[in-house]
């Protein structure tokens, strides 16, 4: 990658570590939350599903502020965190927090769709052939909802890729520490002449953008097919 | 009385309230659709709770509000032969069949899996995935998946329902083996006539959520005031034993010292079968009939006449092979002078006796 500089590789990097572990963070509470919503019926199940689409629809320089306000150090899960020795404030794993909360609505709404789709008269036979439900869960409902968790993850994955507004709001734009690359490009854009390194971030960005979609595509597609049986 | 079952329920149509007593073997839930032999089932799987009930296998109770005791459905030691089959699409026909092994105890894996696959006939499927099966095979398969559970009971909900007729009579001879070679009670929802004539051991005829009728097929099968099915289904089972097949595509049967002919079937000759005979196949006339093209006239004495509101009536002639239901027209009735202790012929068409009425003969019936 000669022709990207040590700044660029950086944020390119920290983007990606933010990502990877936003996403794979966030799956299992996405499942649980897409099952729930999608199979559960209780009271409060509307204003719930409101609260996970939240960060979807709201200004992301609120949901940036909400994050400060909760996980700051002065916040209440802030000093909580700090207690026990974690502390996500203008750190990459608050750069991962906000990615993760902001994705789990796209997470989620794919999982939960394809979790509607699976006939709950199979996870009833499974019980009536001796699997209590979280067998039922692991050997029926789970594997035929990977192609919606793969779709599912790597849309999440793009989305944290692409995080600005929550993440400079909550973790400040610190190159090597919360610097990622959309905080980069802006960063870049700031200075005069840095229009050469902000132009191949943005290329950067385009290809994995469209590397993710492209993957998922595929993925769910070869997914589905074995789900099918055909 | 291997299982026991008392059931009160609300459906939005029908108030269920209903108790039966079944032996081993096929008992079948009888009744037309809307009658509540699904929500029976789906009581007794415990994938419905009921408002009030009690069901015991064995002994072994699986629900009784009375104590408060409900056993979730992985707890029960089911075998449900659902519909649809109901196959795991994303497993294959091998991990299908043991997926109920895998969660049954290790100490009552009675049936052995090579045995069961041969039964069956699946063999040749082990590897394909369920999309890539038949109708049929899918529903042998479903069997299949079913008894490798190790059972201690077996549901079956219409389980021939969605297939051709061709379908069925490919499956029924598996539900037969299994009523004659698996010693776990097998409880039947169907509201076919013809499956009832060749499985059951007993019959439950439900209507509007209760029972009406219950006892052997062959009796409840001829009570006309019970017809669950409708008036069509109404008709006689007769024991018979198959005395010779003849060349030109007829296989003759005895019933009593009387003879019947039927279309070819694949019995061996000596086999004892039962052979459901439809009312509305047979005409009655008064006189020894001449110059008729139908084969098989049964000599005999009316025993009962039930009459309805509209015009027809169904007439119970005791034969040396048996009784033998007709329907025929009230007017018919008047006509030839029926009436109880007449003497009769009953005229049998041999074409209306399908091979689907004809099963395996069973001990109790």
């Amino acid at each position: 990658m000669g022709w990207l500089g040590p700044a660029e590789i950086e944020a390119l990097k920290l983007s990606l570590r933010v990502s990877f572990w936003a996403t794979l963070v966030t799956l299992p509470f996405g499942i649980f939350m897409a099952y729930a919503l999608a199979r559960w019926r209780f009271p409060g199940r509307q204003l719930l599903n409101g609260l996970v689409h939240l960060p979807l629809i709201l200004p992301p320089v609120v949901t940036g502020y909400l994050l400060l306000l909760t996980f700051g150090i002065q916040g209440p899960m802030g000093k909580l965190l700090g207690e026990l020795g974690i502390i996500v404030a203008f750190r990459w794993t608050g750069a991962a927090l906000a990615a993760g909360i902001m994705a789990f609505p796209l997470m989620v709404r794919a999982i939960r769709l394809s979790i509607e789709a699976v006939d709950p008269k199979l996870e009833q036979a499974g019980a009536t052939l001796g699997a209590s439900r979280p067998f039922v869960f692991a050997t029926v409902t789970l594997p035929m909802i990977l192609p919606g968790v793969i779709a599912g993850s790597i849309l999440a994955f793009a989305k944290a890729m692409g995080e600005f507004g929550a993440t400079i709001t909550f973790v400040s734009n610190i190159p090597g520490q919360t610097q990622t690359l959309p905080s980069a490009v802006y960063a870049f854009l700031q200075v005069p002449g840095g229009e050469g390194a902000a132009t191949r971030l943005v290329v950067i960005s385009i290809i994995i953008a469209m590397g993710a979609l492209l993957l998922s595509e595929y993925v769910g597609r070869r997914a589905a097919a074995r789900v099918s049986g055909s | 009385m291997s299982l026991s079952v008392h059931l009160q329920h609300d459906l939005p149509d029908i108030k269920l309230d209903l108790s039966f007593d079944a032996p081993l073997g096929v008992t079948v839930l009888f009744g037309r659709s809307g009658s509540g032999k699904t929500t029976v089932v789906n009581a007794v799987a415990g994938l419905l709770r009921p408002k009030a009930g009690r069901v015991a296998v064995d002994g072994w109770e699986l629900f009784d509000t009375n104590q408060n005791l409900w056993l979730p459905p992985h707890r029960r030691r089911l075998g449900y032969i659902f519909q649809e089959g109901r196959l795991f699409p994303h497993l294959t026909v091998r991990q299908n069949l043991s997926y109920g092994r895998w969660f049954a105890p290790k100490h009552a894996r009675r049936e052995n899996p090579d045995k069961v696959i041969e039964m069956l006939g699946i063999g040749h499927l082990l590897d394909r995935r369920p999309a890539g099966l038949s109708g049929g095979e899918k529903q042998r398969v479903a069997i299949g998946r079913a008894l490798l559970a190790s059972p201690r009971l077996i549901l079956a909900d219409e389980p021939l329902a969605a297939l051709d007729d061709a379908r069925k009579a490919e499956i029924l001879p598996y539900f037969e083996r299994l009523r004659d070679e698996v010693s776990v009670p097998i409880l039947y929802v169907t509201h076919s006539a013809a499956e009832v004539a060749r499985l059951a051991t007993s019959v439950v005829a439900l209507q509007d959520g209760k029972v009406v009728r219950h006892g052997p097929a062959s009796d409840v099968m001829a009570d006309p005031s019970v017809a669950p099915a409708g008036v069509r289904a109404v008709g006689a089972v007769l024991k018979v034993r198959v005395q010779e097949h003849h060349a030109d595509g007829l296989t003759e049967l005895e019933a009593g010292g009387a003879r019947l002919f039927l279309p070819r079937i694949p019995h061996q000759v000596g086999e004892d079968l039962r052979i459901r005979i439809p009312a509305q196949e047979v005409i009655l006339s008064s006189k020894r009939p001449d110059g008729l093209s139908a084969l098989n006239v049964l000599e005999g004495t009316v025993e009962t006449i039930r009459a309805g509101d509209g015009p027809g009536a169904i007439v119970s002639v005791q034969t040396p092979a048996g009784p033998v239901l007709a329907r025929v027209t009230r007017r018919s009735v008047t006509a030839l002078g029926l009436e109880p202790g007449k003497r009769c012929y009953a005229v049998i068409k041999t074409v209306a006796l399908a091979p689907q009425d004809v099963g395996g003969r069973l001990s109790p019936a």
